[in-house]
């Protein structure tokens, strides 16, 4: 059966062009009402790059305008105080709710999870496509926000700034509100997935990881982001009613707001970056050729991070008013969490050593994941030690660990995902000697931009200041500087990206020799995935040493 | 496994009611069996159903922390509510959960006429609901008791009385919403009941949403005591 079915299909062998579903069937309106999962799972990935471009253009924004502490570039006021207040919100609003959050479940996992389960679709098509008809009613009332004046609370949308400014804050919170619940969607989705539709003789520990790691995200999803939806809803309230619950002077409590959103948004920083551990998981055994090392630890460690990852809310209060027992107890569970992304790391590495090692653009991607991941990681557990935090907080420390964390580890991970299945969901391969340039541009640059953040940060520069000490003008000259070769090599890729998709099907149904069942079907697949019913025979990822098998 | 091997040919809409292989018309076509499909839809609206009372708990914790603050104006606040009415909701909603288990019974046993009496009955229930609730918002107002800044009341003797109607007005209102959603499914049921599409060998919509109905109405049974019946 496989032999038939992943028989390579070469370009210009033959002109007719094989039945799939990017074709089939026609017309705009069959894809604006489709319940294919690979249909819509396109239609957020062209949606999440969409705002990844516009929060990106906000970021080299930001980082053009701190150049100097005028904020006079070459003789031209770049952004006044108010203007970079509203520009560093939407970076982060758009970049977090309608780029990350949704970029990998709910674009490549909406695409390849069915397929690695052997399943037909997801198990709520409609809810699925409703999912992501909400997402952009959400995406719309941002729209709305922006238009209307802006936000300039930054995206933790802290109280009582947040319910007395004048900035368009309602609007914003209503759309982020109605974005949850397309999150909700697909992480229930995505459950129900998992538990129901596997292929015959495909148990839990025969899964792929990236299933386990979609897993525990999705379980975040459904129980983390109700919270975030109650949080704004009484945040918006407050500013529109003053019911006096967050408004000190009312006798509310600002604190309470913290808790009841980090509630939530510590949460929602594993709904981000487990599915970046969850591609590395993939891709790391593909590109070694070897059996993953710890196949049940990885998994585990995913429901692990995402259990302890509800109980260490409590670590951005630490200079807000906690209890001394509710800090030294955060704290503690901080440093918990450490462990199952330590696992992980090394079984990767574990997986590694001594593998055939070959470095296509994906496998870039996944080591660089792990190399900024670790950093990121690292220094979270800096930030999670009391007397160290209390010296980082609010620093530029803070702001290079996030996006260690975020864009070192998660975009790598997206951007690794989606090279690695691109020839997949379009049937094209991309330029891989580009795709390697651009790899080590977009790691260059990034470690150019965030790391003298942290240097900064130690050094006292306090995060979100339009202004600062000319000491740290090299330092954020340089950032500035990292931020345009990420640039480079971003938009070096997109436009690769784009340009394979001008040329003929060229992709074998299985390029790297995945053993995982989305590589057991044509590329790109039918409209039902497999023409039979796959059945699991073997493990995701069994490789054998060379010349064994 | 024969009956879902079969590729859709043609521009078939892919996830209708698939015409191959199978001829059950309630069996999409990415399940393979009827039970599976019955279980995914019961692990969907437990989930769903854990949303609700995540969401709601927000509400919950916020209104403990508020009244631990302010004991004093909660009790004074809750003096102004119609306890007759809130009692009276709580045995129409208990009734109405009553029936809703009845119906779904009836659509397993394939009863028709005794299921649509059923939901009929709840969705009177409901009704009956936000009458009340109704008349009891328009006393509240009349009173001058709004939420937040809208409140109005010289004789608070605490300062602090806008809170416990703020949290009454948010937790009755998204209840209430929730009732109201719970009324338009219930219609939507009734019209496929008529329509005979319930028998013993499909009945998932009438159990799903007779789970969602049981929720509200134990959301219900924790919001009465902690608003009407304060010490
Ligand atoms: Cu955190």
């Amino acid at each position: 059966m496989a032999d038939v079915i992943s028989a390579p299909f070469h370009a210009g062998t033959t002109p007719v062009e094989r039945r799939n579903y990017l074709t089939e069937p026609k017309g705009l309106w069959s894809w604006l009402t489709t319940v294919d999962h690979k249909r819509i799972g396109i239609m957020y990935l062209i949606s999440v790059m969409a705002f990844f471009l516009v929060g990106g253009i906000f970021a080299l924004l930001i980082r053009l305008s701190l150049f100097d502490p005028s904020h006079v570039i070459l003789g031209h006021k770049m952004l006044d105080a108010e203007t970079y207040n509203k520009v560093f919100t939407m970076h982060g609003v758009i970049m977090v709710f309608l780029f990350i959050i949704p970029s990998i479940p709910a674009a490549l996992g909406n695409f390849v999870l069915p397929m690695m389960l052997g399943a037909k679709d997801v198990a709520f098509p409609r809810l699925n496509l409703a999912s992501f008809y909400i997402y952009w009613a959400g995406a719309a009332l941002a729209m709305v926000a922006i238009v209307t004046g802006g936000v300039d609370t930054g995206w933790t949308f802290y109280t009582p700034y947040s319910t007395s400014t004048d900035t368009s804050v309602a609007w914003m919170a209503m759309g982020i509100f109605i974005a949850g619940f397309s999150s909700i969607f697909t992480g229930l989705n995505f459950i129900a997935t998992i538990h129901k539709l596997r292929a015959p003789g495909m148990g839990w520990f025969d899964m792929p990881l990236f299933c386990w790691g979609m897993y525990a995200t999705a379980l975040m999803q459904v129980l983390a982001t109700p919270v975030l939806a109650i949080t704004l809803l009484l945040m918006t309230i407050e500013r529109l009613f003053r019911i006096g619950i967050f408004d000190a002077s009312l006798g509310g409590d600002p604190v309470l707001f913290q808790h009841f959103f980090w509630f939530y948004s510590h949460p929602a920083v594993y709904i981000m970056i487990v599915p970046g551990m969850a591609i590395v998981s993939e891709i790391i055994p593909v590109f070694s050729r070897k059996t993953i090392f710890g196949y049940r630890m990885i998994a585990f460690s995913s429901i692990g991070i995402a259990l302890i990852g509800f109980l260490v809310w409590g670590h951005h209060m630490f200079v807000a008013g906690q209890s001394q027992t509710a800090v030294v107890v955060f704290s503690f569970l901080t440093f918990l969490v450490a462990i199952p992304s330590a696992i992980k790391v090394w079984n990767w590495l574990a997986t590694m050593y001594h593998g055939s090692i070959t470095l296509e653009t994906p496998m870039l991607y996944a080591i660089s994941f792990i190399l900024l991941f670790t950093i990121g990681g690292l220094t979270g557990v800096f930030l999670g030690a009391l007397s160290i935090d209390v010296h980082l907080t609010d620093t530029y420390f803070v702001v290079a660990h996030f996006h260690y964390v975020m864009m070192g580890g998660t975009v790598m991970g997206f951007l690794g995902g989606l090279h690695y299945w691109w020839p997949k969901i379009t049937g094209r391969m991309y330029h891989e000697r580009l795709g390697q340039i651009a790899a080590a541009l977009v790691f260059i640059g990034f470690n150019a931009t965030f790391f003298p953040q942290f240097i900064m940060g130690g050094q006292g520069m306090p995060r979100r200041y339009y202004n600062y000490l000319p000491q740290f003008q090299p330092m954020h000259a340089f950032s500035t500087v990292g931020s345009w070769i990420i640039g480079a090599g971003l938009f070096l890729t997109l436009g690769y990206l784009l340009a394979s998709l001008r040329k003929p099907y060229d992709a074998p149904d299985n390029p790297w020799g995945g053993k995982t069942m989305e590589w057991q079907t044509q590329s790109p697949p039918l409209t039902e995935n497999f023409e039979v019913q796959p059945v699991a025979t073997h493990g995701p990822y069994d490789y054998f040493p060379v010349g064994t098998h | 496994m024969s009956s879902i091997s079969t590729p859709v040919a043609g521009a078939h809409e892919p996830h209708g009611d698939a015409a191959h292989g199978h001829h059950d018309p309630n069996l999409q076509h990415h399940f393979a069996t009827k039970e599976q499909q019955f279980d995914t839809s019961k692990i969907g609206i437990w989930l769903f159903l854990a949303t609700e009372i995540l969401m709601f708990g927000g509400l919950f914790v916020g209104f403990a922390y508020m009244q631990s603050r302010f004991p004093e104006a909660f009790f004074e606040g809750h003096k102004h509510l119609l306890k007759v009415a809130g009692t009276l909701n709580t045995v129409v909603l208990l009734v109405s959960s009553f029936t809703m288990v009845l119906a779904v019974h009836y659509a397993r046993t394939s009863r028709r006429k005794k299921l649509i009496i059923c939901l009929a009955i709840t969705m009177f229930c409901a009704l009956i609901f936000l009458g009340v609730k109704y008349i009891e918002y328009t006393h509240e107002f009349s009173e001058g008791l709004y939420p937040g800044r809208y409140f109005s009341n010289p004789d608070d003797p605490t300062g602090h009385e806008f809170i416990f109607f703020s949290f009454y007005f948010m937790m009755t209102g998204l209840h209430g919403i929730h009732i109201l959603a719970g009324l338009c499914v219930m219609a939507w049921l009734l019209r496929r009941a008529i329509r005979g599409d319930f028998t013993s060998n499909y009945y998932t919509p009438v159990d799903v949403v007779g789970l969602y109905w049981h929720l509200v109405d134990i959301i219900w049974i924790y919001l009465f005591p902690l608003l009407y019946l304060i010490r």
